[in-house]
């Protein structure tokens, strides 16, 4: 396998609606706006793409990838979809990773979006639920929000995480995006208010969960050669790890946890895994992106994450398949203070310091979630990070980490049904 | 001489929200014919008042929810009957949901365990309020009398 680096990003700045352009032109210019920022690549270097949306419904428009293809002027190059759910954009940067790996491909470019704001809130809601098996879940009225507050639920029954808890997650992330202009919704937040907006699906309310946007954002991965060549600072993808599971959770087993290098068996005595209340498929990919990466603790050897926060209640849980912490310390770990950032305040009694920023761009909680779109955004602003080009991408330094090394890019489908992690490295 | 060839106009219009851009409303509607195929029993049980769970007759695993094929042997699965009641594993209710649904909020979601079945089996929960459900509480299945061969013709009520 050939060593694979970002060379670039770009992205759009993230809305509940767009109209004004159509996806084609949305993702052309996250794509000129990373090719900006390598003027030594010239187009004719990239040897093709991979194009990510999630949904069909939404767009419309059948082999909308094949048109942005188009757009970007990459025919006849070759280029495909991939589609994954929420872990669309995840999916499609593992993709393009692989084409470079294999040495098929030396540049290759990766591009999602989506244009939720075509239907209204709760046709969309319907259409995302369409995700879940259409005989068994869907016709109940099941929807997202439904199905993660019973994973939580029983996360809360399990562990005694709280509903505080999650409005912490909600207020970190709100926070944090207040310094990024790309994102759809920053705000200054209190628990109280994530406590009181309305009740969606007890115990989340609409502070505790992402909304829907129009958005895309592009990364181009080249192999070594070109990497150096046409940019000062490449970041290396240092580990891929995927995991999956079963559509439906109530066909999640109840059985041993999946352990890290980090942890041991009696940890986890009469402990039922993954349940609805984990999810495995989370656990696995960072498993074998650890072990791919070299990593033995991710706590000490990983300066930031940028997660899957669709719910507040699925970033603690995430924390917990990560394994910043122990299955059941999520609620704990972002009460104590441990995912913030240092230098925010965030009007919260943090009564430890901050151990490892989560989700610093503020996440999809904040950033928003267009959804083949998202992936791809984590790994911009975590290339970014590992760059040190915040504050130029940015216009403030604020978000900037300093002295990052490496990061973590966490995308998340279903109810935990795709899974896929990548671990990034400065060069 | 020539006669100009015209289509014939119609009186139709377009529903417009915007002229900058233009929006306009684009209506879009399905009937799917869509099959249960080998799930089928399931929804023929329901209209019997049963609920059919599928087990392994190879390893021993039992599927609440039913799958023709295990997820652990690969192998075919058989029918059988679940009993009638069973916990609440975890709920919610829910005050929003998907569009077709919204009239009927709010409502109650639950994960149903049943002894002895290592998986669960999603329902709604009716005859209680949020404040009332707890986890473990025991849950009795019902069926709707006029099936309709829908997921929704079996739903769960507090049994005590
Ligand atoms: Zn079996």
């Amino acid at each position: 396998m050939k060593k694979v680096y970002l060379i670039s990003g770009g992205i759009t700045k993230f809305a509940k609606a767009h109209p004004e352009k159509d996806f084609r032109l949305m993702v052309r210019e996250a794509y000129d706006y990373a090719l900006s920022h390598v003027p030594r690549l010239e187009p004719s270097m990239i040897d093709g793409s991979v194009v990510s949306y999630f949904s069909d419904h939404f767009t419309r428009q059948l082999m909308a990838g094949a048109m942005v293809q188009d757009f970007l002027g990459l025919c006849p190059k070759p280029s495909r979809r991939v589609e994954g759910g929420g872990a669309t954009g995840g999916l499609c940067i593992q993709s393009a990773y692989e084409a470079v790996a294999s040495g098929r491909m030396k540049v290759i470019v990766a591009a999602g979006f989506e244009t939720m704001s075509r239907v209204n809130t709760w046709k969309g809601n319907e259409f995302i639920a369409l995700a879940s098996d259409t005989n068994y879940d869907y016709p109940l009225g099941g929807f997202y929000t439904g199905y993660y507050a019973m994973m939580v639920v029983r996360h809360m029954h399990e562990f005694g995480t709280t509903p505080e808890q999650m409005a912490c997650v909600s207020v970190k992330n709100h926070m944090n995006a207040l310094h990024n202009p790309f994102a759809q919704h920053p705000a200054d937040l209190t628990i109280e208010d994530v406590r009181k907006s309305e009740m969606v699906s007890w115990p989340l309310t609409r502070l505790d969960c992402c909304t829907m946007s129009d958005g895309a954002a592009v990364c181009i991965l080249a192999d070594e050669d070109t990497a150096f060549k046409v940019c000062d600072n490449p970041v290396l993808i240092k580990g891929v790890g995927t995991g999956t599971d079963c559509m439906r959770m109530a066909d999640r087993p109840h059985g041993d946890v999946i352990l890290l290098p980090n942890e041991k068996e009696d940890d986890y005595k009469d402990f039922k895994y993954p349940g609805v209340h984990s999810f495995r498929a989370g656990r696995t990919a960072a498993k074998m992106a650890y072990e791919h990466a070299g990593i033995s603790n991710p706590l000490d050897e990983l300066d930031f994450i940028e997660l899957h926060d669709a719910y507040t209640s699925s970033e603690i849980q995430t924390y917990e398949d990560l394994g910043l912490c122990r299955y059941g310390e999520g609620g704990s770990f972002v009460e104590k203070g441990k995912p913030f950032l240092k230098d925010i305040d965030y009007g919260l009694e943090l009564p430890e310091k901050a151990v490892i920023p989560v989700n610093p761009s503020g996440g999809l909680l904040a950033s928003g979630h267009p959804v083949g779109a998202t992936g791809i955004m984590q790994a911009v602003f975590s290339l970014w990070q590992l760059q040190g080009t915040i504050g130029k991408h940015f216009g403030t330094d604020k978000l900037q980490i300093k002295d990052a090394k490496r990061g973590l890019i966490h995308s998340h489908a279903g109810t935990g049904t795709y899974v896929a992690v990548t671990i990034l490295e400065k060069t | 001489m020539s006669k100009k060839i015209k289509i014939p106009e119609t009186e139709e219009g377009t529903i417009l929200f915007n002229t900058d851009p233009v929006i306009i409303k684009n209506h879009y509607e399905m009937d799917y014919i869509h099959s249960y195929a080998q799930d089928s029993p399931f929804f023929i049980g329901l209209t019997k008042g049963v609920l059919l769970g599928s087990e392994c007759k190879e390893c021993g695993y039992k599927y609440a929810t039913p799958r023709m094929h295990c997820m652990y042997c690969g192998k075919e699965t058989a029918w059988f009957e679940l009993p009638e009641t069973g916990k609440i594993h975890t709920w919610t209710t829910c005050y929003y949901g998907g569009e077709a649904f919204l009239k009927e909020t709010p409502y109650n979601l639950i994960l149903v365990e049943f002894d002895g079945v290592d998986t669960l089996f999603q329902s709604r929960l009716i005859g209680i309020k949020e404040d009332e459900i707890k986890i473990g509480m025991d849950v009795k299945a019902q069926f709707l009398r006029n099936s309709k061969f829908k997921i929704t013709d079996v739903y769960f009520a507090p049994s005590s």
